[in-house]
């Protein structure tokens, strides 16, 4: 295995690189359907977000920014915003912290690894609004083992209503995600620790540096590219965090654990403020877009 | 390097096993809950293994007609996968060898598997209640190969990045076309990314929900959508949802544990190579 980093060997130039016009045929259906589902509703969007069409008010008039304005000032949304950044700023460290030392536990060498490897990818291949179902399942009062566990462990029954009191809800999301993405960022980071060079890591145990030193001079660096990697594409989920929650809470109760995804979710196909949510869309993606095209252009995955 | 003792073999065997136990163990009630009788899925304390497993909630599923939820994904993500790997290796195979758009446009490809479904999905929503698009394989499967595309053709650029530029060379040269190199010496040399690409996007649509929540009511329900329905306000249904899980989850896993050598690749959009 060879991490892929910003050192890549770039392959040769072929002699037909300059036919420009057959290359085109070959990426052209491709970029088409991409911005047939991409581009063109996007604009319409655009148009529809200048406009205060509703559910019951299907015509709409042009209204200028006032939905934009509108946005500003919506304490709902902002609510939204903070707590997905919330789940955000735990469950990536989280993930971060469990998934590197699950990959030092399994870096062994020894019979059954793969096995063990091999069973604990499972959770991140569920899919994520099955995990939403079956945490559901889990952590429900009355027939759910986890309450059970824990009162074993406490020595006393407890009976905690994971998602009904808002802020065990919190707790209830944070642990259905930390459990269904942890081995995600395991499975990278064994296969980027695996990568690490042998002779450095050796050289370093006979010099005599400590654990804590050969992790920040010689892993950390050696993983890096392949960790940004895998925290952008954790953050980026976690952004968007929608079919968790929706199983386990719906927003609820009230609106205590309401994302972003799923007060857009809410607004545009349940209380259908058409135009507003079309705001909301077009501020959305432009700032998303933005903020992922220079990420990615800082880390040169793209090379 | 290091010393072995007997303790120390057994302290990592206990501690492997006791993560597996803990990582496992919500699928593993799952599965259980699936094989229980309704009443004993409701019982407190709960039961941790069914006195009887039967197998009577998924006959439920079938006689009930909701099995047609699974085909429903099937043929979506199915459909979609064909699509999209098709078009998506044309387009790699363009962005590699005729070195079309650059950096730029692998940037802009990558970036757009990253927006967030939801701000994607409500304009979709908006053009297919206008075009009559919604709760159809046509639309759906158009909106899932988009959303397939830039997965594909990221991957499969990667793949064939790695063919060998030589053997092109000559077919070219001995007067094939340039689709006929692609199809003829390209693509065998990068079958088994090609083939693992295939699978993993078809997962992805396969457990996508938003999409499908938002653009199905009844005619092409998904089974994740299936799912979600079978929480009621006044009851729910946890052993058609027990059991509905199994059945959409069941063969992902069996994908997943055949392509392990592909996975991390897979997953972490080629930032590792296997």
């Amino acid at each position: 295995m060879t991490a892929t980093t910003a050192t890549v060997e770039r392959r040769g130039r072929p002699f037909w690189a300059g036919r420009r016009a057959t290359g085109l045929m070959f990426i052209g259906p491709a970029i088409f359907v991409m911005l047939l589902v991409g581009l063109f509703p996007f604009l319409w969007s655009v148009a529809v977000s200048f406009q205060d069409l509703t559910g019951s008010n299907r015509t709409g008039n042009w209204i200028g920014i006032a939905n934009y304005q509108k946005l500003i000032s919506d304490a709902r949304l902002w609510a939204a915003l903070g707590r997905t950044l919330l789940i955000l700023a735990t469950a990536l460290p989280l993930e971060l912290l469990l998934g590197l030392l699950l990959a030092f536990h399994f870096q062994a060498d020894r019979p059954f690894k793969r096995v063990f490897v091999a069973l604990l990818v499972l959770p991140a291949v569920v899919p994520p609004m099955v995990a939403g179902s079956m945490w559901r399942l889990m952590l429900d009062h009355k027939f759910g083992p986890f309450n059970q566990i824990i009162g074993w462990l406490a020595g006393e029954p407890i009976v905690l209503l994971w998602v009904i009191k808002p802020h065990l809800a919190f707790w209830a999301i944070l642990i259905a995600e930390v459990w269904q993405w942890t081995p995600f960022m395991f499975i990278i980071l064994l296969a980027a620790l695996a990568n690490v060079e042998r002779e450095q890591l050796e050289a370093a145990e006979i010099d005599g540096a400590g654990r804590l030193r050969v992790f920040f001079r010689i892993i950390l660096p050696a993983i890096m590219p392949v960790l940004s990697i895998a925290l952008l594409i954790r953050a980026l989920d976690l952004f968007r965090i929608f079919d968790a929650v929706w199983q386990l809470t719906r927003g609820g109760p009230g609106n205590k654990t309401e994302t972003v995804s799923i007060f857009m979710y809410i607004r545009g196909f349940q209380s259908f403020e058409t135009s507003y949510t079309a705001a909301l869309v077009v501020v959305l993606l432009i700032l998303l877009s933005l903020a992922v095209t220079l990420a990615l252009r800082r880390m040169e995955i793209a090379r | 390097m290091r010393q072995r003792s007997g303790f120390r073999e057994a302290g990592w065997y206990a501690a492997s096993l006791l993560i597996l136990a803990v990582m496992l163990f919500p699928i593993y009630w799952m599965f259980m809950v699936s094989l229980k009788r309704p009443e004993e899925i409701f019982k407190s304390p709960p039961v941790w293994f069914p006195a009887q497993p039967q197998f009577g909630n998924f006959n439920a599923l079938f006689t009930d007609g909701d099995v047609w939820s699974l085909w429903n994904s099937l043929v979506i993500a199915g459909m979609s996968t064909l699509i999209a790997m098709f078009l998506g290796t044309l387009c790699a195979y363009g962005m590699v060898r005729f070195k079309i758009g650059g950096d730029n446009l692998a940037v802009w490809i990558l970036s757009q598997r990253m927006l967030p479904p939801i701000a994607v999905v409500f304009p979709i929503f908006l053009a297919y209640a206008f075009f009559g698009l919604a709760d159809s394989y046509p639309g759906l499967i158009l909106l899932y190969t988009a959303f397939a595309l830039p997965y594909a053709v990221w991957m499969m650029r990667g793949y064939i990045q790695e063919v060998p530029l030589e053997l092109e060379e000559a077919a070219l040269v001995d007067g094939h076309s340039h689709l006929n190199v692609l199809w003829k010496v390209t693509v065998p040399m990068a079958r088994n990314g090609l083939i693992a690409t295939a699978i993993f996007a078809f997962v992805f649509s396969w457990n996508e929900f938003l999409f499908a929540l938002v653009l199905t009511r009844t005619e092409v329900l998904t089974f994740t959508v299936q799912i979600s329905q079978y929480f009621g306000s006044q009851s729910t249904f946890w052993a058609k949802i027990a059991a509905m899980s199994v059945l959409g989850t069941l063969p992902v896993f069996i994908a997943v544990t055949i392509l392990q050598r592909y996975l991390v690749r897979g997953i972490s959009l080629g930032a590792v190579k296997g």
